[in-house]
């Protein structure tokens, strides 16, 4: 059922997109300089500049910006767009709104220092990478040359272009066929010497009744409602106790955006045992004193952690990664031992204004990591005769799986 | 192993082929279903739950949002403390006289786990069961919340005033007052009651002991002019001779003597001899189980005996048994040897210490010089003060964490006196006999919560910190006694700390590392600090007053006369005195030697069981009626193997009524049984005893019928010291199974397998378990327990064989097989043979839990791969995984898998047993890194995974390989015999690796790729080929044959 599922998708996709994309295709600007050190020039702008909130074929924080040329209004729209967002916004334009509606509230960051050639220099990179395709796909291919043929590397686009014209003559030859149908029948009745069972081949009515009544299609129609809920039951199921995205509202409004993200504050500066226990530990009312004695003492969020020391009453936060007791899970081990970024798992905290569940959390998700990650070794005499044994039976970097990540024991106990 | 014909038992009804236990040992679990309520119409519950079933799914998948958990951290987290890393303090068991220097692991500041310490030179790491399940009577629900006042709850500033009135105007009025203790091995307490006697003048401190050695004191005041206890070490004897002392389970110093005793029993390393002990004793005990050659005697006998082989040393020829060999084989190890003596009686002492000065033991195994302070009861002032308590005279009485009510012979007179006595106060713990009758209780903290010291003996001191905020509203008995003497503001941190300075600075030490260390050693050449316990100076020990042992011989003469039955009471290595019966822990620790739980019992021979048709039927016996002059008790008949046959035995510490839901109405109070010779209390009762045996039955909770090898005999291997000395792979068995692969057409079981193996490049965990020098103690039994969060059961499911244990000492008997006995013997009743067999059997103790097999049947057969193998050597169990098919508990061969009939934890089925499963404080005890397993599922030994873990990842911080001894399994750690030593077979430098005498091999065919060298080592069900990961060393005995 799924590659059914995703045939039709893609399709429908590839259909739809060629058909957003048909109309500009023509309309290419012609503005775009094509020259290799422009092109270059653009690439280290881009890349210093607009790379951290921008892809070319993914989203990321901001739009991708693959075919940007084309799909924004105009050239000069671009321009004014990435020397202030928040005028073109203003100035009511439906494009920009468009925009802004699905990104806020995270603004563009305005760049009134680029020259309009410079703008014209990042999109003639951008141009010339959305040509070059998703790198991903490239890597792909490269990594199974012996497979794949060169000519697989046709340009999405002639693909699209292809398919549609295959639809329009299917289209075409489906209304010539009820066309000439329809002809010879009329032909056919006029005669009137028809034989009794000719005439009813042809004058055959489509019974609805008939149909629905049909054993084949009760059996069908069963099984395609039973699978479904099948399907749904299963997904569901494996959504229980998932609670990505579980953000509660906290009895305090921290805002790690503030802390993390806009002071840089260091995580393991709140969270003291991330590095030598199995909980990373949720600050005491102490640690947010070494600042906030003397900083917004006004603000009442901050005034509630005093409240807690005057009271001597912990503040009851509420938990938001929650992994079952019977998982043994060690902070340190990640973090001190295996030098994991807190992000990989808790995502992009420094961004989270109220701090919520970025991954799985599920064995799965934990397995899938432990299968592809690499064993921090470096300067660690804990691994080096494992290293050793593991590089004399195999060219592959010692992966967390190699030495036991996968056994119950690691976690269950 | 083919050359031993000796029959291996594990009770008299293996050894009789008893029909039901035939049947019973077939069956891996009671056929019966766990259906359990049927007064409460169990079945209804279960159709009720059926069909609740699909609703509560239904409900539960709808309801599938997760409830809000908190996570609220400290207000102020303290410096010390990082949520999820254990703490440890070295502080200070003490309990009476009963004394071991231990390390508190603490986790969130709540102790979890007890150690021994390594530092201390008289437990030296050790601990044994009590001291370990000490941590679990902090957690006792029972304990009292608040001072009281007849019942009712108090302020302490109104009792403060209130008993400070009253022992005022008492004392003005010249009224006695007394404060009762057992033995107080505190030097600072002994300042505070003396400040307390400045301020009260009247008031004598009383002490008393729970198992006295009275006599020994009396004996060496006589014989050396010294009233103490000298220290012994039995690692220098050759030859040691006990009569009736168990100095392995209960007496004076056990764990101390245990890692003394087993330094002289292990083998190896070019070590090739070892000590040879003999013990005369009536019960079969723990002690005597470890003996070469044991000598069962009556009470009357045990202290004739002594004289016997006083007399045998000087020429006389003896009729007890191995008194004349004892005697021969003592002379010629001169001075290397030691004889002891657990009698009471000072005469009896008095010929011991004369013997150990014929043999010059004084000075090499014993050292007067150094004397121990573990017992310093007086049991005539302790007599004069009931007298005095009886006629009135006694006008204020302190219990000092004392129950005499209880543990002592004399409860009821102190119960009658209680009421002429007009001011009553009781610092104990929870409202225990004593403490029901006395008006005012000022609770005393939990050992765990307070400050204080320790001398156990001359120079040797000891300090106990609080690893915990006190719980409840508690205070130390220091601060009361100094409170109510009218010191202003106590604080007995200060005071004890203020007492030590002094000290400590000539010592050039300071109070931070003491205090991190736990015990210090001060050379006292007369200086002894200002604890008041002994005077100044040195002593040299001259002979013995030798005109006063003709007198002492014939005192024991005249007060030792047989008399039929006779009764011995003990002590048991779990319950001990009592004082810790509310644990559970401890209640359902199988002894070492009967394996029973829950329950005390009479011990009677097999002749004697003959002789007075006891039955035996399905694990259940008679019970009997045991009378002592005009007391009479009703408790069960348990057959012991051993056992003299005219000697019945039972244990003290049951039958408690007042001590909490777990101990109350258990067994028996044997303690009025007990009797006085030469003026001072006897555990031996030789007169007045009679047993009628009655129609009842009544089941012991036995784990001892449970999981019988069936007969193969290759579970047990043992040698003498002679064949060991020619053949140090002598005793073991090698099978061998027919291939056509090998030339020779046979080769060894584990190089035949249908399993590929396991290439273990990391790390190799195993065991190595030293038969000889394990004791069967049950201190790693007990550490296991609390390491591992294991449930207590209760008295009705261990008869259903669902105890959980993860490890349990397997005791084996092994008589002389039938061929090897006389004509006359062959032609005897088989009734009579099974006495001849059962009088006086071999024993031999197995700690057994998971083998960690390599190829371990269970893994093949579990149909959700719920126990797999780690590439690190472990058999994996995982909880969350398993669905209960109990397949791998059937296809374990060492039946060391146990499965969770029931939810433990939070069940009011067991909420009686498993108290610290069911309630908020108990729950404070469990390990965190543990999971707490619920019904359904299977649980056994993981080889304390959770610490290998710990381990690894502390190196890996470090960057560094795990040193070995960084990562020790609970079992190993609190062994006070070093019997089990854990460690990665993989690292050359590990003590496994050199006591296995591992090699590694190229033999590829078999992918382990290591061979043990040490002849002795052998696996148990080696035939099998499971390869385990548990190797065992052959037990050896010091014995002319076999």
């Amino acid at each position: 059922m799924t590659p059914k599922i995703s045939l039709t998708r893609v399709l429908f996709f590839v259909f739809f997109t060629s058909i957003l994309s048909f109309p500009f295709i023509s309309s290419a600007q012609d503005e775009i300089p094509t020259e290799e050190a422009r092109i270059s020039e653009g690439e280290s702008l881009f890349k210093g500049n607009c790379a951290s909130c921008h892809k070319v074929h993914e989203k990321l924080v901001g739009p991708a910006l693959k075919d940007v040329y084309d799909r924004a209004p105009s050239i000069d729209w671009i321009v004014n767009f990435v020397w202030n967002s928040q005028k073109v916004i203003a100035s009511g334009d439906e494009y920009a709104n468009a925009l802004w509606d699905e990104y806020k509230p995270t603004q563009m960051t305005a760049f009134p220092t680029f020259s309009r050639d410079q703008i014209l220099s990042i999109l003639a990179y951008v141009k010339v990478e959305t040509e070059a395709g998703p790198a991903v796909a490239q890597v792909a291919t490269d990594a199974t040359t012996g497979a794949v043929s060169a000519g697989d590397a046709i340009p999405s686009f002639y693909l699209n272009t292809i398919m549609i014209g295959l639809v329009v003559v299917l289209v075409l030859i489906l209304v010539v066929l009820i066309l000439i149908t329809t002809v010879l029948r009329k032909y056919l009745n006029q005669k009137g010497d028809l034989e009794a069972d000719d005439a009813e081949i042809i004058n055959s009515t489509f019974s609805l009744e008939g149909l629905v009544r049909s054993k084949p299609f009760i059996f069908l129609v069963t099984f395609i409602f039973a699978a479904v809920v099948f399907k749904v039951t299963i997904n569901q199921l494996f959504a229980v106790g998932v609670q990505i995205g579980y953000a509660p509202k906290q009895p305090i409004a921290f805002s790690h955006e503030i802390h993390a993200g806009q002071y840089e504050i260091d995580c393991q500066y709140c969270h003291t045992g991330v590095r030598k226990s199995k909980s990373a530990n949720i600050p005491s009312p102490n640690i947010c004193m070494n600042c906030h004695s003397a900083i917004k003492t006004e603000s009442p969020e901050i005034q509630k952690i005093y409240a807690a020391i005057e009271n001597d009453k912990p503040i009851e936060w509420i938990r938001v990664h929650n992994l079952p007791d019977l998982a043994y899970f060690n902070h340190s081990q990640h973090v001190e031992v295996g030098n994991i970024e807190c992000q990989t798992c808790h995502g992009p905290v420094e961004e989270m204004e109220v701090i919520g569940q970025h991954s799985l959390l599920t064995m799965g998700w934990c397995i899938d990591c432990h299968r592809n990650t690499e064993v921090n070794t470096k300067d660690n005499a804990y691994y080096d005769n494992l290293v050793e044994l593991h590089d004399a039976s195999s060219k592959e970097a010692l992966k967390v799986e190699d030495i036991g990540g996968l056994e119950c024991s690691k976690c269950h106990y | 192993m083919s050359d031993n014909k000796k029959t291996y038992w594990k009770g008299i009804e293996q050894l009789t082929n008893d029909p039901a236990f035939v049947k019973n040992a077939e069956n891996e679990f009671p056929e019966f279903l766990p259906i359990s309520d049927n007064e409460e119409g169990g079945s209804s519950r279960r159709d009720f739950l059926k069909m609740m079933g699909f609703g509560v799914a239904a409900v539960s998948l709808a309801a599938c949002e997760a409830p809000i958990r908190k996570a609220i951290p400290y207000v102020n987290k303290p410096v010390d403390i990082d949520p999820g890393v254990p703490n440890y303090y070295a502080s200070t068991y003490v309990q009476g006289g009963d004394y071991c220097s231990i390390v508190v692991k603490t986790r969130e500041g709540r102790p979890i786990k007890i150690e021994g310490n390594e530092l201390s030179k008289i437990s030296q790491g050790g601990v044994n069961a009590q001291v370990e399940a000490s941590v679990l009577s902090l957690y006792d629900n029972e304990r009292l919340r608040n001072p009281k006042k007849a019942g009712a709850d108090i302020t302490w500033e109104e009792l403060d005033k209130e008993v400070a009135a009253k022992l005022n105007s008492i004392a003005t009025q010249g009224g006695q007052i007394r404060i009762v203790s057992n033995t107080v091995l505190s030097p600072t307490t002994k300042r505070v009651i003396e400040d307390f006697k400045t301020k009260y003048p009247t008031t004598q401190h009383v002490v008393y002991d729970t198992a006295a050695a009275e006599g020994m004191l009396v004996a060496n005041e006589q014989s050396f002019g010294k009233r103490m206890i000298p220290s012994y070490d039995f690692s220098k004897a050759d030859v040691i001779v006990s009569f009736g002392a168990d100095f392995l389970g209960t007496w004076i110093s056990p764990v101390e003597f245990t890692k003394q005793y087993s330094k002289t029993r292990r083998l190896g390393d070019g070590k090739k001899e070892m000590s040879r002990h003999y013990q005369f004793e009536g019960n079969l005990s723990l002690t005597g189980a470890n003996a070469d050659y044991r000598t069962p005697v009556k009470p009357s006998e045990e202290a004739k005996s002594v004289v016997a082989l006083y007399q045998a040393l000087t020429g006389k020829k003896s009729s007890i048994a191995n008194i004349d060999k004892a005697a021969a084989d003592l002379k010629k190890a001169g001075s290397k040897s030691l004889v002891v003596s657990g009698s009471n009686d000072p005469a009896v002492q008095a010929v011991v210490n004369a013997i150990n000065t014929m043999l010059g033991s004084y000075g090499t195994t014993i050292d007067a010089s150094k004397p121990v302070y573990y017992k310093q009861g007086d049991e005539k002032a302790f007599g004069t003060f009931v007298a005095d308590a009886k006629a009135g005279k006694v006008s204020a009485v302190i219990f000092y964490n004392c129950n005499p009510v209880y543990n002592t012979q004399y409860g009821a007179d102190i119960k009658n006196a209680l009421a002429k006595v007009a001011l009553k106060i009781s610092t104990s713990d929870r409202l225990d006999e004593t403490a029901d009758l006395v008006e005012y209780i000022a609770p005393d903290h939990h050992f765990l919560e307070s400050w204080g010291d320790a001398n156990p003996s001359k120079g040797v001191y000891s300090f106990v910190q609080p690893t915990i905020t006190p719980i409840f509203k508690t205070r130390q008995v220091q601060e009361s006694l100094l409170t109510w003497a009218g010191v202003e503001k106590v604080d007995y941190f200060e005071y004890l700390k203020g007492g030590w300075e002094t000290t400590l600075v000539a010592q050039g030490m300071s109070w931070d590392k003491a205090l991190h260390d736990g015990v210090i050693e001060i050379s006292e050449s007369g200086t002894e600090t200002d604890t008041g316990t002994e005077e100044e100076g040195d002593w040299v020990v001259g002979p013995p007053a030798s005109a006063s042992i003709p007198d002492a011989i014939s005192k024991i003469n005249t007060n030792y006369k047989s008399s039929g039955t006779e009764l011995s009471i003990y002590q048991k290595i779990g319950i001990g005195d009592g004082t810790q019966a509310n644990s559970p822990w401890l209640q359902e620790m199988p002894d070492p030697i009967t394996k029973a739980t829950w329950d005390n019992y009479l011990t009677v021979s097999q002749a004697w069981a003959v002789e007075n048709d006891v039955t035996f039927v399905e694990g259940k016996s008679n019970m009997a009626k045991l009378t002592v002059g005009d007391t009479s008790l009703t408790l069960p008949i348990v057959i012991q193997p051993g056992q003299e046959k005219e000697t019945v035995g039972v244990a003290v510490g049951y039958g408690r009524t007042s001590a909490g839901k777990v101990a109350n109405g258990r067994g028996v109070d044997v303690y009025p049984l007990i009797s006085k010779i030469n003026g001072m209390s006897s555990y031996s009762v030789m007169s007045g005893v009679s047993v009628e045996v009655l129609p009842e039955m009544y089941q012991v909770a036995q784990t001892q019928t449970q999981q019988t090898y069936m007969g193969r005999e290759t579970v047990i291997q043992e040698a003498t010291l002679g064949e060991y000395q020619k053949d140090p792979g002598a005793g073991r068995y090698h099978p061998h199974i027919a291939t056509w692969q090998e030339e020779s057409g046979e080769t060894s079981p584990g190089n035949l397998s249908l399993w590929k193996g396991h290439k273990y490049k990391n790390h190799h965990w195993g065991l190595a378990i030293d038969l000889n020098t394990c004791t069967g103690c049950s201190a790693c039994h007990v550490a296991c327990q609390s390491e591992n969060n294991i449930p207590v059961v209760g008295r009705e499911e261990v008869i259903n064989r669902r105890d959980m244990h993860w490890m349990r000492i397997d005791r084996y008997y092994s008589s002389r097989p039938e061929e090897e006995m006389s004509e006359s013997e062959q032609g005897m009743m088989d009734s009579r043979k099974l006495e001849l067999t059962a009088s006086n059997p071999e024993v031999t103790f197995q700690p057994m839990m998971c083998q960690h097999c390599n190829n371990a049947p269970c893994e093949t057969v579990c149909p959700v791969a719920a126990t797999t193998h780690s590439t690190e050597g472990l058999n994996q169990m995982t909880y969350n995984r398993c669905i209960g098919t109990r397949y791998c508990a059937n296809n374990c061969p060492y039946k060391v898998r146990r499965f969770n009939w029931f939810k433990y934890h939070d069940n009011s089925q067991f909420e009686d047993v498993n108290t610290y499963m069911s309630n908020d404080l108990g729950k404070m005890v469990l390990n965190p890194d543990v999971t707490v397993r619920s019904r359904g599922v299977m649980e056994k030994c993981s080889l304390c995974v959770q610490r290998i873990q710990y381990g690894k990842l502390e190196a890996k911080k470090e960057g560094r390989r795990p040193n070995d001894g960084d990562i020790n399994v609970a079992c190993a750690s609190a062994c006070p015999s070093d019997a089990i030593v854990f460690g990665d077979m993989n690292d050359k430098e590990s003590q496994i690796y050199k006591m296995l005498k591992i090699q590694d091999t190229e033999k590829a065919d078999y992918i382990i790729e290591k061979e043990i060298g040490e002849p002795r080592a052998y696996h148990v069900l080696e035939e099998i080929g499971v390869k385990p990961n548990v190797a065992y060393l052959t037990k050896i005995r010091n014995k002319d044959k076999a």
